[in-house]
């Protein structure tokens, strides 16, 4: 049975449909993404997933329960890690856990005992006892993650996860999220990091303007909206105003050929005999560059390169 | 001229937050002149306890430099303590040719102007009250200016040092409030137990509410001039205190 | 009944998370405390001394230690409740989005309420009985109907920290704080705290029997001075149907404002 199920699920506020009717089905065990530009709908969708939003319209099942009648029962189950850390700056790193524990009903012997554990596995047990606020970013973010998984929950909710994050907060952040999916908890998580997204996520949703455009895992999309490699092709400063013609010189080279402002991307199934054929018809790029397809490929494609913010 | 322009920096941020304060400022002691000024004050006035003074006039040069102080002192804590620690504003004016004694400089003549408005409003309210005496009455606005800036040096002292904003909640109550309360504004520091009377003369608000009153009622006694000195010494001690707190915090 | 127990356990979370932030802080716990003792001393004992023999109450001669000592308990009760509930619960919902962070769990709006107020109750409770004790030590309290100020004085609590809880659901920024703060100034000064309402002109004296904290005063009051008559079950009934119209507005405020 799957752990959650949307059926023509919205959102509105106000005049704005935030979410305009989606379909989701997320399975036990499986890590599952919600991709999309912001303002995408991820956020709002999250939310009433986690029931802290009510639906406008449509179906909603989390756990086989639905959130407008039994949220605490749900509540008690999930694991949330919200965009921004909200954590209680009056608090210690410590006692952040073990209060949250308590409004789950958990003992304090269990609550203390539970929250040494967390600490541990977030690589914070030497901050136990500091103040929040002068953790670094990254700090904070995983104590936020500890906290979540404080109730031992099914599914754990991460909306945009390692936003902000430098590097190296962000890989440690990444590999505890995946030795919590070794461990058969469910994660949901929205992100607009495509890196991320091809990390974590075993299948994924594109979301965009309130609505799913694409469905699928990782490699799926890839192969169904992009090639197996792209090769970004530059010129030189006085050949830019050209690139529309020298595009059309391509014609036929790759399955697709993008023009952007400063390079052609030429969508092909091999690269090197793109490379190839782009020499054969006289074409001397200032560089080349044969790369493997991303989902930042699929997504801009699907999504369009406008700037949404 | 670098004081001159963060007297204007002050200024222009005062713009934007005037309409709160007017009710602090002028209106709190208004209100405080008609309850206890009036409102206890009948009852006062029907005994006789302070022989020909009636209450409110007594009251009304106590309260015109208790809200001195207080003023002076609220402006000296918040806003320093937030140009340190959350917009951080004085380390920008650090990088500027501007130095400490030009920061001070500008906020403490802010403090003055906005203590002589004040003090000038309440002059006005106390002739509505009838408590205008003796034309000596407008030697009460220098008194309160005086007790505002000697009141602020070591106030901006301990804003200047203090990590939490927490800290001033307790000041308030441990120490500006018992002042405001115990300093001679409400009735004579002589009733006080015997114990805590010489704690009042210590109180920089007791010698202001002194010659206040003398300045109030144009009538001088020899200890006058004293009260005037302990208050410069007061004034002058602080200056010091807040410009050695305020470069010491700068340099962290 | 059985959620109903679940329900209170997820509300006294909410109360052990204020007490484990206050172990921190005992200062300003206490400090809370003595604020109105020290206008006890000033005004109802330093002043007092100046009306000795001419303060009187309806004709009655009174101390007027006795008549200010009962105000400043009413007056702590009232302010105690209002910086939890509006101040403090106000900060917490706007600025530090520490409720997004408690509602992710089985707690819900309501529970969040009744925490907070349980604590401001507590605290507030606190303050009285202290405050009470330091009346009976200074001879301020002449029957033994002055124990039941305690729990007047939890009315008085209750009441105002519907109200606040409601209040702070409306406003949109800490400027806006500055009139409630105004208001609560002025009930400090003229509900019949520091002189009787019968000097105030009549329409003074009508707008101000209207407002909370005169019924506070004049309930307390009537409490630690003996001076029990029917007219004390008027005040209780005001309070108590003030704490209700304000929790009522303040749950159904709370759920709206937290689960958007």
């Amino acid at each position: 049975m799957a752990l959650i199920t949307a059926r023509g699920l919205q959102k509105r506020f106000g005049d704005l449909t935030a979410v305009k009717g989606i379909d989701v089905q997320v399975e036990p065990g499986e890590a599952f993404g919600f991709l999309g530009p912001n303002g995408a709908g991820k956020s709002s969708t999250m939310k009433m997933i986690g029931c802290v939003s009510p639906r406008t319209a449509g179906e909603l099942s989390i756990l086989g329960l639905d959130p407008a009648t039994h949220a605490a029962e749900i509540k008690a189950r999930l694991g949330v890690v919200p965009q921004t850390d909200n954590l209680d700056v009056e608090l210690s790193v410590l006692e952040n856990l073990t209060v949250y524990a308590r409004f789950f009903g958990i003992s304090r012997a269990e609550a203390r005992r539970r929250a040494l554990e967390l600490l541990e596995f977030v690589q914070l047990t030497e901050r136990a006892n500091d103040r929040v606020e002068p953790l670094s970013g990254g700090m904070k973010r995983r104590l936020t993650i500890a906290r979540a998984l404080i109730n031992e929950p099914e599914i754990v909710l991460l909306d945009e996860p390692t936003t902000g994050l430098d590097p190296q907060a962000r890989h440690l952040v990444w590999e505890r999220l995946f030795r919590l999916k070794q461990r058969g908890v469910t994660l949901v998580l929205t992100t607009h990091y495509m890196d991320e997204a091809e990390q974590l996520c075993d299948r994924l949703v594109v979301m965009d303007g309130g609505k799913i455009v694409a469905e699928g895992s990782p490699r799926e999309l890839i192969e169904r909206h992009s090639t197996r490699e792209v090769v970004e092709l530059r010129f030189s400063l006085n050949e830019m105003d050209e690139l529309g013609s020298i595009a059309e010189k391509l014609d036929g080279i790759a399955q697709r050929i993008e023009t952007l402002p400063d390079r052609l991307l030429l969508y092909a199934a091999d690269g090197d005999a793109a490379i190839a054929e782009v020499h054969a018809r006289g074409v001397v790029p200032a560089s080349v560059l044969a790369r493997r397809s991303t989902l930042e490929d699929v997504f801009l494609h699907i999504t369009g390169r406008t700037l949404v913010d | 001229m670098r004081a001159w322009a963060c007297y204007h920096y002050e200024l222009i941020g005062y713009r934007r937050t005037w309409k709160g304060s007017v009710f602090s400022q002028f209106i709190v002691p208004v209100l405080f002149m008609l309850s206890i000024g009036l409102g206890v004050g009948t009852y006062v006035d029907r005994g006789g306890a302070l022989g020909a003074v009636d209450y409110v006039s007594y009251l009304a040069p106590g309260l015109l430099v208790s809200t001195a102080m207080q003023l002076a002192v609220g402006e000296s804590t918040f806003p320093v303590f937030s140009n340190f620690e959350w917009s951080r504003y004085y380390y920008a004016m650090q990088a500027t040719p501007v130095r400490v004694r030009d920061v001070l400089g500008g906020l403490l003549g802010f403090l003055l102007t906005r203590v002589l408005v004040g003090a000038g409003a309440f002059l006005l309210v106390m002739a509505v009250f009838g408590a205008v005496h003796s034309p000596w009455l407008l030697g009460t606005l220098p008194v309160a200016g005086l007790v505002g800036l000697a009141c602020a040096g070591p106030a901006i002292a301990f804003a200047a040092r203090v990590t939490s904003a927490a800290n001033f909640s307790l000041m308030f109550r441990f120490v500006l409030i018992p002042l405001s309360l115990f300093s001679g504004v409400f009735f004579p520091v002589e009733r006080l137990p015997g114990w805590l009377e010489p704690l009042a003369y210590v109180s920089p608000l007791w010698h202001a509410v002194e010659l206040s009153r003398q300045f109030a009622f144009g009538a001088f006694t020899n200890a006058a001039s004293w009260h005037a000195a302990y208050l410069l010494v007061w004034l002058v001690a602080g200056w010091f205190l807040a410009h050695s707190s305020f470069t010491r915090r700068l340099q962290k | 009944m059985l959620t109903m127990v679940a329900q209170a356990k997820r509300a006294s979370a909410l109360f052990e998370r204020n007490v484990v932030v206050y172990k921190r802080l005992p200062w300003n716990i206490v400090s809370g405390f003595f604020e109105p003792v020290l206008y006890l001393f000033s005004i109802g004992i330093g002043v007092g001394a100046l009306v000795s023999g001419t303060f009187t109450v309806d004709g009655e001669p009174m101390s007027y230690a006795l008549f200010v000592a009962p105000a400043m308990m009413a007056q702590s009760a009232m302010s105690g409740a209002m910086i939890e509930s509006a101040f403090n619960l106000f900060g917490k919902m706007r600025y530090q989005k520490l409720y997004d962070a408690f509602l992710a769990t089985p707690v819900g709006p309501n529970e969040i309420a009744w925490g907070e107020l349980s604590f401001a109750l507590a605290r507030g409770g606190a303050y009285s009985a202290a405050f009470l004790v330091v009346m009976a030590v200074m001879d301020l309290t002449t029957s033994w109907w002055a124990v039941l100020a305690l729990p007047g004085a939890l009315l008085i609590g209750l009441a105002f920290g519907g109200l606040g809880m409601a209040i702070a659901t409306f406003l949109r920024s800490w400027q806006d704080f500055d009139y409630v703060t105004g208001i609560m100034y002025v009930m400090f000064l003229f509900s019949g705290t520091f002189a009787p309402i019968a000097l105030f002109p009549a329409w003074a004296q009508w707008l101000v029997q209207v407002t909370p904290l005169y019924h506070g005063v004049e309930l307390l009051r009537g409490l630690t001075t003996g001076q029990v008559g029917p007219g004390l079950i008027g005040h209780a009934v005001y309070l108590a149907a003030l704490a209700a119209i304000g929790l009522t507005i303040a749950s159904r405020r709370m759920g709206k404002l937290l689960l958007k």
